[in-house]
């Protein structure tokens, strides 16, 4: 395979501040760099790097790496902007289908679908990468920012992605996740985690999203049963941006104002974020709401533990269907903590092994409802919602950390 | 020459057409070779190119349902090292030898009405068998037609012609390298995709004489371990009225979206799952609900809405031509409004 680099772009690398390998390729801006960007993709050598300069990149087509331990750096997520504002085919900006990738310090602005994708990857790392939809939050916009699905070994660390119509951060069906030191703004979900076990989402900022940081499990996936979640240590603060998702995603549902939603997975960990200024409610906990048809599928949260964080103001304007439905039984201001109280049929007439209940253990002067949906359902006229937070103290062994090869992990 | 051999040199001088002197070889190394060659020409495939006269032992076929690419006309060829042959499989592509080659080339008429009168080529697709696996290359043929150009990064090329007597603009894409792989993937290697005994199983016209495909790849010793045709599955050719409507249309969305929307393809994450062997009614998207559709999701509720074409994703994005809705995402930049009109219509008997 041809590595095509010129006399001039090769003296461009030396001149450069960092330091390029033989087999790096270097693509500047300009005439042709289009074309240029995405052979260098396709002929980067394993072990070595495709480095973009600064400038701005009109790409029309979407861009795609298939080689194994590759890094594609940039100059700076402000000053390497690839530009999809003119795409014409394409799911998404760029697609990463190979292992031991790094993609690191370039920004991805416009795509008409998701921003940056990964699929199936082992070892794929998004390093202050930046994902924006210029325009602000609007409907046509792509669905996620930064998207590894079907992937492991997952680290997103000093991401930032606006303007998602579904998710900004959302991993799916992956395994061993870090995201951290992230900013997700004006997004639908600030940072989604889906059908994915062992994750770690730390110290990221999300805000003027509809909701904050989802953890969801989906029916009728190839990769079910997410489980093994720690969110902590984020800022969940002023999530009050309409829900801009077109409907049928299941993103719609999330009404403005959502910090925290755990929808179905098992054993979950929320601690030490700071929750302020959400005005549906800083923390549900909830069953899938739909009708699906998948025996394989466990639609209640299983294992919920959420202690150790701090409330601000909340809960003064529940929005939407979901926000009514809740408030209608809450009341408003809704609580800090709502947890729907939907148990499987023969739990609820039984009793939840102490591995798969809802723990709940916060300072004084945090509100909480349970709001007992299913008895709310078979007995509205005499069913309250429980507000007594005591009653769910206790906790869940957590989860160890999320070690990563490429983060000095085993 | 035996049988096999003879076979093929009869069929390539009859398919070569006007052959003076000695019927051109393929060269088998520059199948092989580490880097593809820039110039189509050096493989040699065709006795001539621009008419797609294949050379010896090159043997062009058919699909019963083709891939629809912006309407593109369709040559198809497969080669094999001589003395080796595929081995047949009953539902997925042939196992191809090392040295195997398959050859597509997409053509335009000036007017999509009349399909043989002043053809020009675009690019051949080429899919060579090495040790290492399958690999995608495509050329992109010259003003003059007498070559065509290795294109790594892909490229778009202005299409002028005619649908229905109307004048039709296509922004033709090539495929860049990493694009073949979008569709040619099983569980992330490279495959072939219409080299399968369902898509084959068809009557052929060859310089011979009308011929099955399967026989006659059998015959000429390009396959080996097929069954009669007759014992063979056999895809529906979804343009046939004919046709039962659910083989039309599962034939359809077998070619069409089942190289990603099956569990061993790009889109195995979506649940959704089309190859015409799906039995599961909700992973073929009845009653479905999308999991990472965005905005192709038209505000509609399931993949497939029974009965219900105008709340069906599926239809949505087929009806569409807009980048991050349309389906399938690569390969097409126009809305093939005869399949749209199958599906709805499919969709719509759906109880």
């Amino acid at each position: 395979m041809t590595i095509r680099v010129s006399i001039s772009t090769l003296m461009l690398a030396v001149a450069l501040p960092f330091h390029a390998v033989a087999a790096d390729i270097v693509v500047e801006a300009g005439e042709g760099a289009a074309e240029r960007l995405q052979e260098a993709l396709i002929s980067v050598e394993p072990g070595s790097a495709v480095k973009i300069g600064p400038g701005r990149f009109d790409l029309t087509e979407g861009l795609s790496l298939d080689v194994d331990n590759v890094k594609v750096q940039g100059a700076g997520a402000g000053q390497t902007v690839l530009s999809f504002k003119g795409q014409t085919g394409a799911g998404e900006g760029l697609l990463v289908t190979s292992d031991k990738v790094v993609l690191e310090d370039f920004a991805v602005e416009d795509t008409k679908g998701d921003g940056i994708k990964s699929k199936g990857s082992d070892q794929i790392t998004f390093r202050n990468v930046s994902v924006v939809w210029t325009g602000g939050p609007k409907e046509t916009n792509g669905a996620y920012g930064v998207y590894p699905v079907a992937s492991k070994n997952v680290l997103i660390d000093g991401v930032f992605v606006s303007g998602a119509s579904d998710a900004g951060i959302y991993v799916g069906q992956s395994e061993d996740i870090v995201v951290r030191n992230s900013r997700a703004e004006y997004n639908v979900a600030g940072i989604e985690i889906e059908n994915s076990k062992r994750a770690d989402v730390y110290k990221n900022t999300v805000t003027h999203n509809t909701g904050g940081i989802l953890v969801f499990d989906l029916p009728n996936l190839p990769v079910q049963g997410g489980h093994d979640i720690r969110v902590f240590d984020n800022d969940v603060v002023e999530n009050d941006t309409a829900n801009f998702a077109p409907k049928g995603n299941i993103v719609a549902i999330v009404p403005k104002g959502m910090g925290v939603m755990v929808m179905a997975n098992r054993n979950v960990h929320v601690f030490g974020n700071r929750f302020d200024k959400n005005g549906t409610t800083h923390v549900l906990l909830a069953a899938y709401p739909n009708d699906y048809d998948d025996d394989n599928y466990m639609f209640v949260p299983r294992g919920v533990y959420v202690h150790g964080n701090t409330y601000g103001e909340g809960g003064g304007s529940p929005d939407g269907e979901v926000g009514k439905l809740i408030s209608d039984i809450s009341g408003t201001p809704v609580p800090d903590i709502v947890w729907d109280g939907v148990t499987r049929i023969p739990e609820y007439f039984s009793w939840v092994a102490a591995e798969n209940r809802i723990y709940v253990d916060e300072a004084e002067g945090t509100t909480f409802a349970n709001l007992k949906m299913i008895s709310n359902m078979l007995l509205p006229w005499s069913t309250a919602p429980d507000t007594d937070i005591a009653g769910y103290k206790g906790s869940l062994p957590e989860p160890p950390p999320v070690k990563l090869p490429q983060d000095g992990g085993a | 020459m035996t049988g096999p051999g003879r076979w093929r040199a009869a069929v390539a001088a009859a398919v070569g057409l006007a052959l003076t002197g000695p019927a051109p070889a393929v060269s088998p190394d520059t199948i092989l070779a580490g880097q593809a060659p820039k110039l189509l020409s050096q493989y040699g495939f065709f006795a001539d190119g621009a008419k797609q006269a294949p050379a010896e032992g090159v043997v062009p076929y058919d699909l019963n349902t083709p891939l629809f690419t912006d309407h593109a006309l369709k040559y198809r060829f497969v080669y094999l090292p001589p003395g080796a042959s595929a081995a047949y499989d009953d539902s997925e592509a042939f196992e191809f030898p090392v040295g195997s080659a398959l050859i597509k080339t997409f053509a335009f008429p000036a007017d999509l009405s009349k399909p043989a009168e002043n053809v020009r080529l675009i690019e051949t697709r080429v899919l060579l068998r090495r040790e290492g696996g399958w690999f995608a290359v495509a050329y992109v043929w010259n003003a003059d037609q007498s070559d065509a150009e290795m294109k790594i990064a892909g490229a778009r090329v202005a299409v002028e012609t005619k649908l229905d007597g109307a004048p039709l603009s296509i922004a033709y894409s090539v495929p860049n390298r990493n694009q073949c792989k979008g569709c040619h993937s099983f569980n992330g290697e490279v495959t072939p995709l219409g080299p399968k005994a369902r898509n084959l199983n068809k009557d052929f016209a060859y310089p011979g004489g009308v011929q099955n495909q399967l026989a006659h790849w059998g015959e000429v010793g390009v396959l080996s371990g097929a069954p009669d045709a007759a014992a063979a599955p056999a895809a529906a050719n979804w343009a046939d009225e004919a046709a039962p409507l659910e083989a039309r249309a599962r034939a359809w969305l077998d070619v069409n979206c089942a190289h990603c929307h099956r569990p061993e393809g790009p889109a195995s994450n979506s649940g959704l799952f089309l190859t015409s062997g799906e039995q599961d009614r909700v992973a073929l998207g009845e009653r479905k609900r999308p999991v990472a559709a965005g905005r192709g999701s038209g505000d509609r509720t399931y993949d497939i809405d029974p009965g219900n074409p105008d709340n069906s994703i599926l239809v949505y994005r087929v009806e569409s031509a807009e980048p991050g809705v349309m389906m399938p995402e690569l390969g097409r930049s126009l809305t093939d409004s005869r399949a749209v009109a199958l599906l709805r219509a499919w969709v719509e008997s759906l109880r």
